[in-house]
């Protein structure tokens, strides 16, 4: 095939310009999505057919019959409603599945803070306790952009990387934050999206499947610097990710 | 009882100079020619900005805004700020509303006229103010029209957060109180001033329009001056409304000195109850021309008229009921999120029945292909294009992924900035003869040839611009990114792959823009040579074509009793002189409609 041949039957295989999924709740939000997207590009074609064929064929002097108005007008927007209704139903029970309760207690914890202009990720080490955070520690020259109290016992073991590095197939509970103005968390390929908001912490859990990089940016306009205040995803296979910690950990412990 | 409004209110002052009287006037007509002015030279402004941002984004190289560095951000709030406020609110409501409003209801002026020559030299106040941010050391601010803290609460948060934030707060409390204002004298007229049988199901459905909007005018902009007014207090009383405990912003922590502990979430909710009914307030006027446009020329009635009514009022209603589907990724409650999607997908319902009204009119019709019309079903088919897109981001499951991505930015462009702006063309050349009318003047037609030149260039642009913005949108592109190359990491890769697209709407976006020459270029010519307009160029049934209402109208200073005596769009057939207007006191020959 040729490169152009390549570029038309990716085009057939994905007309909406999805990237590539690599979540687990993301098929069943992708597949809700294209159906929406195919409603609306059917409805759209309908309404403008009916506009076009109505005002170029030949004129109906009386035009429609008020009496008309319970087939012409309601029983359409009954139709409509009916349609409307099912797939508030089914965004719904989707949306309840991702945000309605927490995640697994299991869940891989990480705390993800948003500054001007770089997300960074603090795991919180073999103690499985995130040392506390304060702005007053807050020193990025020293190695402590997310202001880790060295005084705190749960503190030592931490870490904290500019890359998000996660296993494959874990969940994640991911707690948000942000230091200084509002920032957008978003990861087009795991189909999440949440701001980190001042003053706040807000959790929101997911399950990467695939392994790969993907992009992290942010998706809240928060100063001159906002077009480049990304991060990596890295997704290990599990084997892989166990290696990563090791060595990240052997580096943090004092 | 409702005063007969037969007499001009007298000339207030002798004392003023003449030149003066004509500038710092009380007369509506007057007032609605200076509103249309501000909202022109506004809206050149703001397509010239958005115009930078495109080849900016497409062509770095060009480097045409060397100024500062967070000027892009600058213009885009600019851009967003001049088109939302000074173009789409006060053009529909300020502008054609003093124009015609009081003539379609059978009086001959405003009620409030004080206030609302008040409230034109108050707007205009309001855009110097937000212009001149652009001269300070630092320029405008950068953080959008919807400002949100603490990156619009702390000076230090960028360039343009200082001095230029304050200009832009000072602008839009002044731009509130003038809209507030206007809105009162709106709905003190229609309510107070309706000639004798104007009952309410018998106003035409612009005036519905622009009822509604000034009943939510009132609602939003009070509470949006009260979030200023926080916002204000924030930056330099020392309050924290919205800047949380140990906030810490380049280096300074802030708010410990006063632990208010506020919440940025506050500013969202305020924002956002003004933020969406006025997105409601700046195309309603146009549905309800819409409507009656698309009536005139198919020679119908409006298909199930008072359904249109019911559902304009539903649509104002639903709209301050929907302001947390802006904020469905911003921290708020996942159960409050359902709510308001389902109270935000329900709007769905009423505007579907508005479609499927204009689509009943127009059905079997062969109507008559003005300018006007074209630009009515112009309307039409953008308000169907963007509208669908409205559900879908209604679904919060969805908006996880689309949130500020490009798909919201072709979303609202589509609905609100592209309908919007057709209803205002086809306002423009519909009353075109209305406006150029002076007391010793006939009034004039705009061009036809030069109309449909711009409607068919404009209809291509603004689906070329807009459409494939879905497309970069659903790829993840998000919005407010002053550069799409030089982005690290895996991130710059994903901006990378939307270059060509996003070349393809910089073109287009141009072209949109360049399709506008053929208007401006039809209004100078037709001010002063376009052909003399008839009486009732149009055959239309609404009073604003009545002969002693008409601005050069020789018997307008007559006392001469208005009233009506039947519901608008009274046609009988196809031919265009076959027509009852409100104020024929013929006997009605369709008395079984409706």
């Amino acid at each position: 095939m040729t490169h152009r041949s390549i570029h038309h039957a990716a085009l057939l295989a994905n007309p909406w310009n999805l990237p590539a999924n690599a979540s687990a709740h993301g098929p069943a939000l992708d597949h809700h999505l294209l159906l929406n997207l195919w409603i609306a590009l059917a409805l759209l074609t309908l309404a403008h057919l009916i506009l076009l064929i109505g005002i170029l064929v030949r004129r109906r002097d009386a035009g429609p019959a008020p009496s008309a108005v319970w087939r012409i007008e309601y029983l359409p927007l009954a139709a409509l409603a009916i349609l409307f209704a099912a797939l508030t139903v089914r965004a719904e029970r989707l949306w309840a599945d991702a945000r309605y309760t927490g995640a697994d207690p299991a869940a891989l914890q990480v705390e993800v803070t948003g500054m001007q202009f770089a997300w960074y990720f603090h795991y919180p080490g073999s103690d499985a306790t995130f040392g506390t955070t304060a702005p007053q520690f807050v020193a990025p020259g020293e190695g402590n952009p997310v202001g880790i109290d060295p005084t705190d016992p749960h503190s030592p073991d931490d870490f904290v990387t500019s890359e998000l590095v996660l296993p494959a197939n874990r969940e994640v509970d991911l707690r948000l934050r942000a230091q200084d103005v509002i920032h957008g968390f978003s990861i087009p390929e795991m189909r999440l999206k949440q701001n980190a908001i001042p003053g706040q912490t807000v959790h929101i859990h997911f399950t990467p499947t695939i392994p790969g990089t993907y992009a992290i940016l942010c998706t809240q306009l928060c100063g001159t610097g906002h077009f480049r205040m990304n991060a990596n995803l890295r997704v290990l296979s599990p084997a892989d990710f166990i290696t990563w910690l090791a060595s990240k950990q052997k580096a943090a412990t004092p | 009882m409702t005063p007969q409004p037969g007499t001009p209110i007298s000339n207030p002052s002798a004392i003023i100079p003449k030149r003066a009287r004509r500038v710092f006037t009380t007369d509506h007509h007057t007032i609605g020619i200076q509103y249309l002015i501000l909202a022109l030279v506004s809206v050149i402004i703001g397509t010239t900005l958005s115009l930078h941002m495109r080849i900016h984004l497409s062509w770095p190289q060009l480097n045409i805004e060397r100024i500062l560095p967070g000027s892009y951000l600058a213009i885009m709030t600019v851009h967003g700020t001049i088109m939302l406020f000074f173009v789409l609110t006060t053009a529909p409501q300020s502008g054609f509303g003093n124009l015609i409003l009081p003539a379609q209801i059978g009086a001959r002026r405003m009620a409030l006229p004080l206030i609302n020559a008040l409230s034109f030299w108050l707007t205009a106040l309001a855009l110097v103010i937000l212009c001149s941010s652009a001269f300070t050391d630092a320029g405008s601010p950068l953080s959008g029209w919807t400002a949100y803290p603490p990156l619009s609460a702390v000076a230090s948060a960028g360039p343009g957060q200082g001095l230029g934030l304050d200009l832009w707060l000072f602008s839009i409390a002044i731009f509130g109180i003038a809209a507030t204002m206007s809105s009162i004298n709106t709905l003190v007229t229609i309510i107070r001033f309706r000639c004798e049988g104007m009952t309410w199901d018998r106003l035409p459905l612009t005036v519905w329009g622009w009822f509604t909007a000034a009943l939510l005018s009132i609602l939003a902009f009070s509470v949006l001056l009260a979030a200023l007014v926080l916002l204000f207090c924030d930056r330099h009383a020392g309050t924290s409304f919205f800047i949380p405990t140990g906030n810490l912003v380049n280096g300074v922590i802030h708010s410990t000195s006063h632990p208010g502990n506020g919440s940025p979430l506050l500013w969202l909710h305020l924002f956002w109850f003004f933020g969406h009914p006025e997105v409601y307030i700046a195309i309603l006027p146009g549905m309800g021309l819409t409507s009656m446009i698309l009536a005139n020329f198919s020679r119908r009635r409006v298909f199930a008229y008072r359904t249109m009514i019911t559902t304009t009022l539903l649509i104002g209603l639903l709209g301050i009921l929907v302001w947390g589907h802006h904020m469905f990724v911003a921290g708020l409650s996942p159960f409050a999120t359902s709510a308001f999607s389902i109270s935000s997908i329900a709007i769905a319902i009423p505007a579907s029945a508005k479609v499927i009204s204009w689509l009943a009119t127009t059905w079997r019709s062969r109507p008559h292909y003005t300018t006007p019309m074209l630009f009515a079903l112009g309307f039409v088919s953008l308000f169907i294009t963007g509208g669908l897109t409205g559900p879908i981001l209604a679904q919060p499951i969805l908006d996880q992924y689309l949130h500020n991505t490009f798909f919201v930015v072709a979303h609202f462009h589509l609905i609100m900035a592209m309908s919007g702006i057709f209803g205002l063309f086809a306002a423009t050349y519909y009353w075109f003869p209305l406006i150029t009318a002076t007391t010793t003047k006939p009034g004039r037609l705009m061009s036809e040839a030069l109309g449909r030149w711009h409607f068919w260039t404009t209809l291509i642009g603004a689906y070329a611009t807009f459409i494939p913005m879905h497309l970069t949108g659903l790829a993840g592109e998000p919005r407010h990114y002053s550069q799409l190359a030089g982005i690290p990491n895996a991130a710059g890769q994903l901006i990378a792959n939307l270059r060509p697209l996003n070349s393809f709407i910089t073109h287009a976006a141009i072209f949109l823009a360049c399709a506008q020459i053929f208007f401006l270029v039809n209004l100078v010519k037709s001010l002063k040579n376009g052909a003399v307009a008839p009486q009732n160029p149009w055959h239309a049934t609404t009073l604003e074509w009545h002969p002693s209402l008409a601005t050069n109208s020789t018997v307008a200073a007559s006392n001469e009793k208005i009233a009506v005596y039947r519901s608008p769009c009274e046609y009988m057939g196809p031919e265009p002189e076959s027509f009852l207007t409100q104020w024929d006191t013929d006997s009605p020959i369709h008395s079984n409609r409706e």
